[in-house]
């Protein structure tokens, strides 16, 4: 470089745009290089912003619940659970314990589903296309057990405020004792394609450092936060739905780098195996929803079409003027999303319509911390460290 | 659980309790002082959120804007909400970056959908809505449909790229 060119003029900028397989989804990275080393990123959003805020203030509870699953499209029922969750605990209702059991396996599930997309993926854009497949049909057979509860094999909607859209049986049971039967045989497998791989170490070790003091500071949750030594879990430290009942380990690591988020990720997807296991064997039996008088939950249909007071239930809870009581309050509520925290704000007015709910997406967050941890590192491992911080557009975006 | 009883003196703090939140409601003028004593003295070194409501239409309210910050102690695991209200014309905080770098984007959000101005923050740009966007879309006066500015983006044809 000649001694008297201007300072910065060997930088040159690229844009990691918003059409680019590498970055998952669409989101774009003004990168500013010093040859092939990233001297600064700055992230533009907003791609898929589809105004899901402003949507809840137009949406009943329950019709709201469409709009939560597309946010975390990886974990769809997570998101609902979540949602019902907020939502439940601002109306003070106490779900029956077959409900807590279900909505638990679902939303174990659902970060078994995400954990399998997020390592395959990471695992493809690093050029381990075999993982990326199996992992993809562990996938598939989620999809099966979800599309048999619900009717969908994704974007579900099947929790309600007070239960779940319809009770599960034996079948069903069946089917996630055979799901969990093969699925550490699969996972073992990739476990040794990827863990002790020299290229997938070499590739992810010392990669996109975050350490814990600023994963504290930048609002980090959930397995990104626990791969840099941030000891916090709330299915532990506060404790929701059934995760009282279930022996299982908070998986955490030192490293804060891409491959100790890819071991928490894969250890945590086994401690899931585990609580669905203990699960599926003790569902309580009982009533999923509760109780009709409390006015939230539609009575059966056997019941509204053959008797009378079934069918003035139903109208209780569906006429515009009656309905049940929302408190005049706000309230913020989080469970554990694989993601991280997820948490709702909602402030309710008196209607079945939320005045604001406002999500705490963990994807946003997180999305800021990139531009902290990719200094100096090369391009190509911007895309190990995207894939290692799972980015969502939805849930960027919102 | 921290005991509030001196913070309520000092900062003039109204105080109340729901399911299991915690919420104080501080003036907005000393709301960065507040939260620079939470951090510091009472161990809240965890900012979760910071959100904003408006409150045009809603029952009983008295400010436009409440700003709410949810805040964690991570150490005892003890949650804290901190509200403070602003109103039109103008509304605007200090910015709570440098307690919290979490907060940048955050605080983004918040201006781009409401239009509160945080002092002091190092890049207050839009963040989900593009640059060109003139109005703040979740106020309640914002129509969900909009104003029509889907019909006004600029349309590059084939003969002039």
């Amino acid at each position: 470089m000649p001694p008297d060119a201007p300072d910065q003029e060997y930088l040159w900028t690229l844009n990691f745009g918003p059409q680019h397989p590498a970055t998952h989804t669409t989101l774009r990275l003004v990168l500013t290089l010093d040859g092939e080393r990233v001297v600064n990123s700055i992230p533009h959003i907003g791609y898929l912003h589809s105004g899901f805020e402003k949507l809840a203030e137009h949406l009943d509870f329950n019709q709201y619940v469409t709009i939560v699953d597309r946010m975390n499209y990886l974990s769809p029922l997570a998101n609902e659970v979540g949602w019902h969750h907020a939502v439940e605990k601002l109306l003070d209702i106490e779900l029956t314990p077959r409900c807590k059991y279900l909505r638990t396996i679902l939303a174990e599930l659902m970060r078994l589903h995400d954990h399998l997309l997020n390592c395959g993926t990471s695992a493809l854009d690093l050029g381990a296309f075999t993982a990326f497949l199996y992992f993809f049909e562990q996938r598939e057979l989620i999809y099966d057990i979800v599309e048999y509860a619900s009717g969908q094999r994704y974007h579900s909607s099947y929790t309600r405020v007070g239960g779940v859209m319809f009770d599960v049986n034996n079948d069903w049971v069946n089917k996630v004792r055979s799901f969990t039967k093969q699925f550490r045989k699969t996972h073992d497998e990739v476990h040794r394609l990827l863990t002790r791989n020299r290229i997938f170490i070499d590739r992810t070790k010392g990669i996109g450092v975050l350490s814990k003091e600023q994963a504290i500071n930048l609002s980090v949750t959930g397995p990104i936060a626990r791969a840099s030594g941030v000891v916090r879990d709330l299915r532990k430290d506060e404790p929701y739905l059934a995760y009282k009942d279930f022996d299982f380990k908070v998986i955490c690591s030192q490293g804060g780098d891409c491959y100790a988020r890819y071991l928490v990720r894969m250890q945590e997807m086994i401690e899931s195996v585990q609580i669905i296991e203990q699960a599926i064997e003790n569902i309580p039996a009982g009533p999923v929803n509760v109780d009709v008088g409390s006015h939230v939950v539609l009575p059966a249909k056997p019941a509204v079409y053959r008797s009378i007071e079934g069918l003035i239930q139903h109208f209780e809870v569906n006429m515009p003027n009656r309905g049940y009581e929302v408190p005049h309050e706000e309230l913020y509520a989080a469970t554990e999303s694989p993601n991280g925290e997820l948490g709702y704000y909602i402030v309710g007015q008196d209607s079945t319509r939320a005045y604001r709910a406002r999500t705490r997406p963990p994807s946003f967050i997180h999305f800021a911390v990139f531009s902290h941890i990719i200094k100096g590192h090369m391009l190509s491992d911007v895309v190990a460290v995207l894939g290692s911080l799972n980015i969502i557009a939805a849930e960027l975006d919102r | 659980m921290t005991d509030l009883q001196p913070l309520l003196e000092k900062f003039g703090l109204t105080q109340s309790e729901f399911r299991d939140n915690r919420r104080v409601v501080v003036a907005a003028g000393q709301v960065f002082a507040l939260l620079e004593t939470l951090k510091n003295s009472h161990g809240f070194n965890m900012l979760i959120d910071i959100t904003c409501v408006d409150y045009l239409e809603y029952e009983g309210a008295t400010d436009r804007f409440g700003v709410v910050y949810c805040l964690l102690n991570m150490t005892t695991g003890e949650r804290l909400i901190v509200k403070t209200f602003v109103n039109d014309p103008a509304p605007s905080l200090p910015t709570v970056t440098t307690l919290w770098m979490g907060a940048d984007w955050m605080e983004r959000e918040v201006y781009d959908m409401f239009g509160i101005t945080f002092t002091g923050h190092h890049d207050l740009r839009r963040i989900l809505m593009p640059d060109e966007f003139t109005a703040f879309p979740l106020r309640k006066d914002y129509p969900i449909k909009g104003r029509g500015e889907r019909h006004n983006f600029p349309v590059i044809t084939r003969s002039e790229s």
